[in-house]
């Protein structure tokens, strides 16, 4: 059965990128219909964790967006949805073992510092104070009260049923339609064509396949990563804790196995630990050594995790782009075409300040932030 | 430790595996999370019960002797309380994990250059308004009841549902003196009837069964369902109601019966967890298996109802070919190609030199042949041909490296049980649109207390599957991960259940995950 639907935009993939571009797009007076091969939150978007860090980035174009996201998801909380998206505004604390690592996290904090973040140092002895349950004997930390949480398929559900979107799920996207100027007019999908002057592409992991269904190249790559879960706990963990070698391992360019885990509870009660980072392709093989790093770094933090059984373990796999930013914004190369792609272990953070600013793009506005960083045309150059 | 194989399972597919592989000279580990061997249909009352044996179960109750004593004479390490959380590949074969029970704190593994996992399955409970009021029990646990400790569930029982265990929970419960208010099943006997070829085996049992209900006047309601269980603390009743031929309930047919125990069951399912993690193809819900029970993975076979539900006769018959199959494997050899040497009777000894004993001389302990004599259908001649002389196969075929091959009556029995275990399948399937009688406040995952009704908020938001469902709802997230739910989930869902993917066959202490990690290691 083809059905053929005329709007202003169509949104490709029902995770939470794609559901903050048609939050934001509704918001700016268009028609969005928002169309996904799946479920909604069935990709990377229910395969990951949801932090919202501002803590883990170097000043910096992503800093920037994560600044403008964080804002943007406590404007959404207070708009209502914070406790449909489980939004918890309950801060990071980032650790360091050895004084070395303190100095290099008090480096960073001070650079964050300067571009807005709120990151207060905290002596080993204050720690517990943050922190009741943390191994004794560490060198000292930073409190950074902007880190917040949200539960990322529940935030992609509700972002999308705010949008009054029209959302079409279980339904492929197999090609982008394009006008004899070249210009893009909508997709086309395993049932019917759906026309619009612009596509947002939110494929996530996926991102590089759709760019090439419209001709154009977005080197989009998997990055897996393990989440350890456990039983339900009271509250013991009040914070999003993590050790300061993590930050090392985001920006890191080795494909081989990294870890330092985030360990946060969540409102049911389970304590996430993750998560890893490997680049194995879309290889979905339980890998116990990376579940054996984050068990130790884990129970390195809290010893008394120990005793706590993990029930489960999943993988997702982050989509991530060679200089490890995303691809926000219009497609010189495909007039019509808009990228929100490409976020590598920071999605769910960014994916109210990428909405935001596509909006923006696609309502004819000047961006709230430079978008530069962010050409989607950008890899092509280099390879030229 | 390390061994050849590591059977993981000790039902009746577990221990016919792992008696014909150390029959034919394989050092076998049999690991199990039950305190004693013998899996679901051989759970024993405790000894000190000192029970009079059910009648029902008596030639049952030959075949176990065989294989218990069997084991006893092995050489066979039987592994109890061993709950296995992981299956881990390994350079040189596999580490079995196990967790020690019952705290399932302290680690314990095993070394095997190939498993052969016999993991069974569980039962599956779809749910109806009332079914978390106590009382309602499922129909294994209330078999397990009468079985393992002899405690009487209650005094006036419905047994309902559908599927063949139900017949011998109810005649089992009747035995036990409990008064059978009704055997309420919601397939339609003409549909068995459709299969009776296939069934021919099962009819017969089943025939027992109904003779029984019969004696213990039993009502039998077929086509059939229970819409509510009422109680305020505890069962006090259930409403049955007739189904229409689309599966719907027929209105204005609905009857209370009162009773204080409903014992309920939906079919099994297979555990396919191990298998999943393992990285072994998967056919819908059960491990796909090659005629010789291997896996698609290298060093991996699988036996029982992991493979797909059949019954004790056919997990016993998948077990002994399995068993064969690996132990040929492991002696570098393809099993002897049937027809083959064949021993049905436990007191012929091993022939001496067509069975090779890997790791000492000694011929192999105990009956060489464990396809017992009781559990072999239409048994064949008990011949033993001398080795070379056996018709077919050349000599050649036969040279000194080559193991027994498995027992002709064991082949024929699977093909024939497959067949009606597919017969089975497909005449006892719950009513199609039994989702549509379940109340938005019926709970829905028992686990993380969630409803119909959020389940259906959640397809609502956008969830399409299981695994959606599970993220908006959390239904699945709790601690069976979703074993007791999902079918249920699926129905809803209105997709057909998928396999879940449980990494962990068994919740894994963060410490003993630590404690392997090369860097905590050396600490
Ligand atoms: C283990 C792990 C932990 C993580 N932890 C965090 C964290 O703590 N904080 C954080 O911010 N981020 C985290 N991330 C990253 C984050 O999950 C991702 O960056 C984010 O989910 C990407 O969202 P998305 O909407 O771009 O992609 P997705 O959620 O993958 O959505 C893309 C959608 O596009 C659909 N699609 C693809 N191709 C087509 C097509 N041809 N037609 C139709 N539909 C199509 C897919 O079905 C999919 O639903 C983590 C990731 C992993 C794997
Ligand atoms: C109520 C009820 C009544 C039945 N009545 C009949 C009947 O009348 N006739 C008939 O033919 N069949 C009957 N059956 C079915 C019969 O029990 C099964 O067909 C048979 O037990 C299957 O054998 P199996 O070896 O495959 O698995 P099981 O007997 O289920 O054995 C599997 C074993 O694996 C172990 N195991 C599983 N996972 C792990 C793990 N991760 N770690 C360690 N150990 C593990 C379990 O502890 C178990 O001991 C009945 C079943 C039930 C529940």
């Amino acid at each position: 059965m083809s059905e053929s639907l005329t709007c202003d935009v169509v949104v490709v993939g029902a995770g939470v990128v794609g559901a903050a571009a048609a939050l934001y797009a509704a918001r700016a007076g268009l028609d969005a219909v928002v169309v996904d091969r799946g479920p909604v939150a069935g990709g990377t978007t229910g395969a990951g964790e949801g932090n919202l860090l501002v803590s883990d980035k170097e000043p910096g174009p992503e800093l920037e967006l994560a600044l403008l996201s964080a804002r943007l998801w406590a404007d959404l909380a207070r708009e209502g949805l914070g406790r449909a998206v489980e939004y918890e505004a309950k801060g990071g604390v980032v650790v360091a073992g050895t004084d070395r690592a303190l100095a290099g996290l008090e480096k960073l904090a001070a650079e964050q510092r300067a571009a807005g973040v709120e990151a207060v140092p905290v002596p080993p002895d204050r720690l517990t104070d943050l922190e009741p349950y943390l191994t004794p004997g560490l060198a000292g930390g930073v409190h950074y009260p902007q880190d917040a949480q949200v539960m990322p398929a529940l935030a992609a559900a509700h972002l999308l049923r705010a949008s009054k979107a029209r959302v079409l799920t279980g339904r492929e996207v197999t090609g982008v339609l394009r006008g004899p100027d070249g210009a893009v007019c909508g997709v086309r999908t395993d049932r019917g064509d759906l026309h619009a002057p612009a596509v947002v592409n939110a494929a996530g992991t996926w991102g590089g396949e759709v760019a090439a269904r419209a001709g154009v190249s977005l080197p989009v790559l998997p990055r897996r990563g393990f989440v350890l879960v456990t039983e339900p706990l009271p509250p013991r963990i009040r914070h999003k804790v993590y050790a300061a070698d993590y930050v090392a391992d985001v920006a890191s360019d080795s494909a081989a196995l990294q870890t330092s885990p985030v360990v946060e509870g969540t409102p049911a009660g389970p304590v996430l630990i993750g998560a890893s980072r490997e680049r194995v392709g879309f290889d979905r093989s339980l890998s116990l050594p990376a579940l054996r790093a984050l068990a130790a770094g884990a129970t390195g933090l809290f010893p008394f995790l120990a005793g706590v059984r993990a029930m489960r373990t999943y993988a997702g796999f982050r989509p991530y782009l060679p200089d490890h930013l995303p691809a926000i914004g219009a497609d010189p190369r495909a007039p019509g075409l808009f990228h929100a792609c490409g976020h590598e272990g920071a999605g769910i953070g960014l994916a109210t300040g990428t909405g935001h600013l596509i909006a923006q793009v696609l309502a004819g506005r000047t961006p709230d932030l430079d978008l530069g960083p962010f050409r989607p045309d950008r890899f092509t150059e280099e390879a030229e | 430790m390390r061994t050849d194989l590591a059977v993981i399972g000790a039902g009746p597919a577990g221990l016919a595996a792992a008696l014909a592989a150390s029959a034919r000279g394989v050092r076998v580990a049999l690991v199990d999370a039950a305190t004693q061997p013998g899996g679901q249909f051989y759970r024993q009352p405790a000894a000190a019960l000192g029970a009079g044996r059910p009648e029902a179960l008596h030639h049952r109750w030959r075949t176990w002797e065989r294989l218990r004593d069997g084991l006893a004479a092995s050489a066979v390490r039987a592994l109890t309380d061993h709950h296995v959380w992981s299956v881990e590949r390994t350079p040189d074969g596999f580490t079995v994990h196990a967790l020690l029970g019952p705290d399932q704190q302290e680690p314990a593994e095993v070394h095997a250059r190939a498993v052969l996992l016999a993991t069974g399955g569980y039962e599956q409970v779809l749910p109806f308004p009332g079914w978390t009021l106590p009382g309602v029990v499922t129909a294994g646990g209330a078999q397990a009841m009468l079985k393992g400790a002899l405690v009487v569930p209650g005094r006036r029982a419905v047994v309902a549902g559908t599927g063949p265990l139900l017949l011998p929970v109810a005649t089992g419960l009747a035995a036990a003196g409990v008064e059978v208010a009704a055997l309420v099943e919601s397939a339609a006997p003409r549909r068995l009837a459709r299969h009776a070829p296939a069934l021919a085996g099962k009819l017969t049992e089943g025939a027992g069964h109904a003779a029984r209900l019969l004696r213990h006047r039993v009502p039998v309601l077929t086509r059939h369902t229970v819409v509510r269980a009422h109680g305020d603390d505890g069962l006090t009743g259930v409403t049955v109601a007739a189904l229409d031929a689309q599966g719907r309930v027929r209105p204005g047919t609905e009857r209370h019966l009162p009773c204080d125990t409903l014992a309920t069951g939906h079919g099994m399912l297979p555990h396919t967890d191990l298998a999943e993690s393992l990285g072994c193809r998967l056919d819908g819900l059960t491990v796909a298996v090659d005629p010789e029970q291997r896996t698609n993975v290298p060093g991996v076979w699988a036996a029982g109802e992991a493979t797909g539900i059949g019954g004790a006769a056919l997990a016993l018959a998948e077990g002994h070919i399995a068993g064969c199959s690996a132990a040929a494997h492991l002696h570098d050899t393809a099993p002897a190609p049937e027809p083959s040497v064949v021993h049905l009777h436990d007191t012929a000894p091993a022939p001496g030199p067509s069975v090779i004993h890997l790791h000492d001389t000694a011929p192999a302990p105990g009956p060489s042949v464990v396809y017992p004599p009781g559990t072999a259908p239409a048994p064949e001649p008990s011949v033993v041909h001398p080795p070379g002389t056996a018709p077919g196969p050349e000599p050649a075929a036969h040279p000194p490296g080559t193991v027994l091959g498995p027992a002709p009556a064991a082949l024929k029995a699977r093909t024939r049980l497959a067949r009606s275990a597919a017969a089975l399948e497909s005449a006892y399937a719950p009513p199609v649109h039994w989702p549509e009688q379940i109340t938005d406040d019926t709970v829905i995952c028992r686990c993380e207390e969630v409803t119909a009704g959020a389940v259906r908020e959640a397809l609502d938001l956008g969830a399409g599957d299981e695994r959606t469902v599970k993220l908006l709802s959390r239904a699945g997230m709790g601690w069976c991960q979703g074993r007791m739910c999902g079918t249920a989930v699926a129905a809803l869902a209105g997709c057909a259940p998928t396999p879940a993917k449980r990494p962990f066959a068994r919740p894994v202490p963060l410490g003993v995950l630590a404690r392997q990690h090369p860097q905590e290691g050396q600490s």
